[in-house]
């Protein structure tokens, strides 16, 4: 048995709403799927509205002569059977609604990412006739103007606010009008009141290099950050890598890197632990159920945070290859929106930096973030005896929000049991 | 027993008893759809109903393997008589992507399906006339021997393309069925405020074809014109125009409400002459449909028609990027 | 090469069309035994009979609609509007069902049929023989408008058209069926329908056109070669849908970009194209984008000097070049 509804059908192709000008059963009526309910008058029609179940009337909600809106509750009838296949269709279009009423906060990710990766400024010499203009008209030297405009492009509004505040820049302290992230932008943007000394460079902070102080203040301000480190035994898993490396590129075209590996390894155990998987959504913590792993990839002065989508779902190969791929468009700066947006959880190969600790700022709205450090071959005892082992840390950043120490412990050593049993009897990489 | 006059015709049984199946089934379907739109499943119904002997009857007359087929939106009968199915016009109510007619693009109503040589329609009315002297015109350059019925409303016959079609189709001798379905109304204006003349068919002569009124009620008297009719086609002997006089059962559409303009009364009595009512009456008096048989035929024809809306209603949608498809050959 | 005339180009290319396909044939007003008021035609009624070149009766929709209907049945029919001023009674013919056929079958139907018309003025037509009606159909997907400038576009053009698998309005100018000649093979040709020419090369400014007017502009650009203006003349070629690609690549080259239609001014086919420039080209614009066409009043009269005012020529062009080329 089954509850469902029969709300008001839309009667007529332009009619918004109708009245129930009578009911033709009551609660208890036994009716067959279309069976008349109710007579209703709309500006166009007057029609009997059919019952699209068969079952028993429960409810009237909706009264004679009340006028109420096309698709709004009319009444209640119970259905023999759960789950009628009539509905299936109306279903779907619930199920849609949830998606479309989640994507706020996956939108909003998305956002962040585009802000902090896209902001390029290949634009920002590019003026149009009507700045030019301005600019002449004005003796305004553009080269000192911040642009609001895609690619730091100089808009015209841009200069005729210069203009109407009458402060002419001829330094790089000109205000912009982003409307967003106010609050970690006065933390980066505003002038600092720093003097400068003779000799002193001055560089402008803008584009890339501005998006990632405003996200970093951000992540920093709003997240309140614990930290965990763990080390791990990845003999194995080297011996494994270099008896299959050469062959690998020969065959594939690109080179296995560690990184994949531990990669492969944060995706299955994020499976297992999703907690870690999560947002911070002010009342609710989001678990995700995909698990889009962000990579950072740096170039020059910019960082970039693509994603490799449904991580858990591919081999070490398919992740080898994603993560050539994603380096290889960044540094070409060829990577898209697309290819930065819904990530849920960030692994970040520090340890190719040379660096075997460190406290990572966790990409905002995520959990956490790992840090991936480097491999050290240490002198480790074990079975009684010394031996040379190749040892790695892995550091946890984690919102204490969101996480407590024990599970990102048990993370943390799930990660570890992964790696160490990644050995060339037991692991394809295929 | 009455006297049989489909025997005369050189109908079987079997015929007159698929012919009644026809109608039936086309009234069946008509019947959900509006129940659909009532309980807001589909946006749109347009009815067949009062004119399913007149479609139905022209529809067996014809060489339904290679006529062709001009329907306009109340020709549910035609279509199902020249093998559209029941699903395939639920698919066309619900708007989904396998609708044969449109794939989900046109309203209901709009037909078309080229495997059955139903050419497909439009909104404007009365277009498709002259796509049927063209189609005329084709097979008469090619030698062919079919014919095509295009079928139209009393009031599309005051449309300049019928006058210009039938004119080419007249000029050129082209083996062309109009079949006007006189149901009385354009859609709140009534016949006598459509035509100065007295009947449709009189229309015919200043084409220099033959016209006939016929009982649009009647199938078996539809047949025989449009019978006369497709054999004059293929003789060469060009074209004909055909009114079948019956009435419009219900409101022009889901979204017209005929109490505004027309009585009760004047409805009620049509609804003595529906020929799903006479025609069943004639083949029972004839012992065609035994009680026994009608009970199997309706029960058979309600399974198909819940069937087919069960499949129709959960059937997929085509993706709306597919919108951009079919502008041009691809 | 043989030089022939432009209206020869049609017919040339009708000849050729019918002999290689059964399926083509011909249908409008005084095609037949009369070849055409403008002898388009001519010949083909003695070649092909009566059959393939049907004289139809004085109802242009009806030759536009039974062309849809045999073109639907799969024969390749060539209709013939015996003016472009005529065209209206058979607009639902065209927009309504030639335009949407295929769209509305979701594929099942098609429509392989030509429409020619010959448009334009110059000729002391007036009001209803003078017209230029592209624009009215210029925004209907599924129709595709061909209006070639030289015999050789002709030929080319007008057998793709007859070849193409959807509905194509072919509009010759009338003005140029005896006027321009030029240089057409013997031998089997088509051109691609939706490319653009480039008529004239050169790096000072851009005319984009179409029809008669390529000619004004080519003239115009001769003279202004002498003074050392090198003008770049584009000729659109099919107006709908149209080369997007070849019109910014046109007025990128330059950055100054001339217009030119015979048509009234607003709503044409060169407003159009002047939003395709606009949205693709802001930062290679080097000036405003022009518009010469005729005033917005309804066609051109029949008296001399109003139907002069009206009518495009070289000198109007030549004008409009030169100052733009010195902005």
């Amino acid at each position: 048995m089954g509850l469902e509804k029969i709300n008001m059908p839309q009667l007529g192709e332009s009619v918004t709403e109708g009245t129930i000008s009578s009911w033709l059963v009551q609660p208890g009526d036994q009716v067959n799927k279309y069976d008349p309910i109710a007579e209703v008058m709309t500006d166009k029609v007057n029609a009997e509205v059919p019952s699209s179940f068969t079952g028993t009337i429960k409810e009237l909600v909706a009264q004679e002569d009340d006028t109420i809106e096309v698709g709004e509750l009319m009444c209640y009838i119970e259905v023999e059977g759960a789950g009628s296949t009539e509905e299936a269709p109306v279903e779907k279009e619930v199920v849609e609604v949830e998606k479309s009423s989640d994507s706020p906060a996956s939108s909003s990710q998305s956002k962040q990412n585009k802000t902090a990766i896209s902001d390029d400024t290949t634009s920002k010499t590019r003026y149009s006739p009507a700045v030019m203009t301005l600019a002449q008209d004005n003796n305004i030297d553009l080269n000192q103007v911040e642009g609001s405009g895609r690619g730091g492009r100089i808009t015209r509004k841009d200069v005729e606010k210069i203009i109407q505040s009458g402060d002419i820049p001829t330094s790089a302290s000109s205000e912009s009008d982003q409307s967003e992230n106010k609050r970690s932008e006065s933390a980066t943007a505003q002038p600092s009141g720093v003097q400068t000394a003779e000799g002193d460079i001055e560089i402008p902070v803008t584009g890339v290099r501005k998006a990632i102080a405003q996200n970093m203040v951000k992540s920093t301000t709003e997240i309140p950050h614990a930290w965990m480190m763990v080390e791990v035994d990845v003999t194995g898993l080297v011996e494994l890598r270099n008896s299959v490396k050469n062959q690998f590129k020969e065959k594939e075209g690109y080179s296995l890197t560690f990184f994949s590996f531990f990669v492969k390894a944060v995706a299955q155990a994020l499976k297992e632990y999703p907690q870690l998987n999560s947002t911070w959504a002010g009342d609710k913590i989001i678990q995700r159920k995909a698990v889009n792993l962000n990579i950072a990839v740096a170039k020059e002065d910019e960082l970039f945070v693509p994603v490799i989508k449904d991580a858990d779902e591919k081999s070490i190969k398919g992740i080898a290859k994603d993560i050539t791929a994603l380096a290889s468009k960044a540094r070409q700066g060829k990577l898209t929106s697309k290819d930065m947006e819904g990530g849920t959880f960030t692994v970040n190969n520090t340890g190719s930096f040379g660096s075997v600790q460190s406290m990572g700022v966790i990409n905002h709205p995520q959990a956490a973030i790992l840090q991936v450090e480097s491999i050290v071959k240490k002198p480790v005892f074990q079975d009684g005896m010394f031996g040379a082992r190749d040892m790695v840390n892995l550091c946890l950043s984690l919102d204490h929000r969101v996480l407590d120490g024990l599970v990102a412990g048990n993370f943390l050593a799930r990660v570890k049991e992964i790696l160490e049993k990644m050995t060339k009897d037991n692991t394809s990489v295929y | 027993m009455a006297e049989n006059r489909h025997k005369t015709l050189g109908l079987s049984d079997d015929e007159v008893l698929d012919m009644f199946r026809t109608m039936l089934l086309a009234r069946k379907i008509d019947e959900r759809m509006w129940l659909l739109n009532r309980a807001g499943k589909i946006p749109f119904v347009i009815s067949c109903q009062g004119q399913e002997a007149a479609q139905v009857g022209a529809s067996f007359a014809l060489d339904r393997e290679k006529d062709y087929a001009l329907p306009y939106y109340r020709d549910m009968g035609v279509v199902l008589a020249f093998g559209m199915t029941a699903k395939d016009l639920m698919l066309s109510g619900f708007a989904k992507a396998e609708d044969p007619n449109s794939g989900g693009r046109q309203m209901p109503g709009h037909f078309g399906q080229k495997k059955n040589r139903i050419v497909t329609g439009s909104s404007p009315v009365t277009t498709q006339v002259p796509h049927a002297v063209g189609i005329a015109l084709a097979g008469k350059m090619e030698n062919k021997d079919f014919v095509s019925l295009v079928t139209f409303g009393e009031g599309s016959s005051n449309q300049g393309d019928f006058h210009e079609g039938a004119n080419f189709a007249g000029v050129h001798k082209l083996p062309v069925i109009f079949m006007v379905e006189n149901n009385k109304y354009a859609i709140s204006v009534p016949v006598s405020k459509q035509l100065a003349c007295e009947k449709v068919s009189d229309r015919a002569i200043g084409y220099g074809m033959p016209g006939h009124t016929v009982d649009g009620n009647d199938p078996l008297a539809v047949y025989e014109v449009v019978k006369e009719a497709a054999d004059r086609g293929r003789n060469g002997e060009g074209p004909t125009l055909v009114e079948a006089v019956s009435y419009r059962l219900t409101p022009h559409s889901s979204d017209d409400d005929d109490r505004t303009y027309r009585e009760r009364g004047e409805v009620d009595e049509a609804k003595k002459k529906d020929s799903i009512v006479t025609f069943a009456q004639y083949l029972r008096e004839q012992n065609i449909l035994t009680e026994e048989k009608e009970k199997a035929l309706n029960e058979e024809l309600d399974q198909l028609v819940n069937e087919a809306t069960d499949y129709a209603e959960n059937a997929a949608y085509a993706e709306a990027e597919s919108a951009l498809h079919y502008v041009y050959e691809e | 090469m043989a030089v022939i005339s432009y209206i020869q180009a049609v017919t040339q290319a009708l000849k050729e069309e019918m002999q290689r396909d059964e399926k083509v044939f011909v249908l409008g007003e005084d095609v037949g035994k009369r070849g055409g008021v403008f002898r388009a035609t001519d010949g083909l009624y003695e070649e092909f009979g009566e059959a393939r070149v049907l004289d139809t009766p004085l109802a242009e929709s009806a030759i536009a609609g039974v062309g849809i209907g045999a073109a639907m049945y799969g024969m390749r029919p060539v209709a013939e509007m015996q003016f472009a001023d005529f065209i209206m009674p058979a607009v639902n013919q065209i927009i309504s069902e030639a335009a949407k056929t295929r769209y509305r079958s979701n594929n099942d139907w098609s429509v392989p049929m030509t429409i020619r018309a010959p448009y334009g003025g110059g000729v002391h037509g007036a009001l209803y023989h003078s017209q230029s009606v592209e624009a009215l159909f210029a925004n209907q997907p599924g129709l595709k408008i061909v209006m070639p400038s030289t015999p050789y576009d002709v030929k080319g053009l007008l057998k793709a058209s007859i070849r193409d698998n959807d509905p194509v309005l072919f509009f010759e100018h009338k003005r140029a069926y005896r006027l321009i000649k030029g240089e057409v093979p013997d031998e089997d040709y088509t051109l691609p329908i939706g490319k653009a020419d480039v008529k004239r090369e050169g790096s000072d400014i851009t005319v984009i056109t179409y029809g008669l007017c390529v000619h004004f502009a080519l003239q115009a650009a001769e003279k202004l070669a002498e003074e050392g203006i090198e003008a770049h003349v584009l000729d659109l070629r099919t107006v709908y849908p149209l080369d997007q690609e070849a019109i910014i690549e046109a007025a990128s080259k330059t950055g100054k970009v001339l217009l030119v239609t015979e048509d009234n001014k607003e709503g044409g086919i060169i407003s159009e194209v002047s939003a395709i420039i606009s949205e693709n080209c802001l930062f290679d614009l080097d000036a405003p984008v022009k518009r010469l066409a005729g005033p917005d009043i309804p066609s051109m009269p029949y008296a001399p000097t109003m139907e002069k005012y009206f009518m495009m020529n070289p000198d109007k062009v030549e004008k409009a070049m030169r100052d733009l080329a010195e902005f």
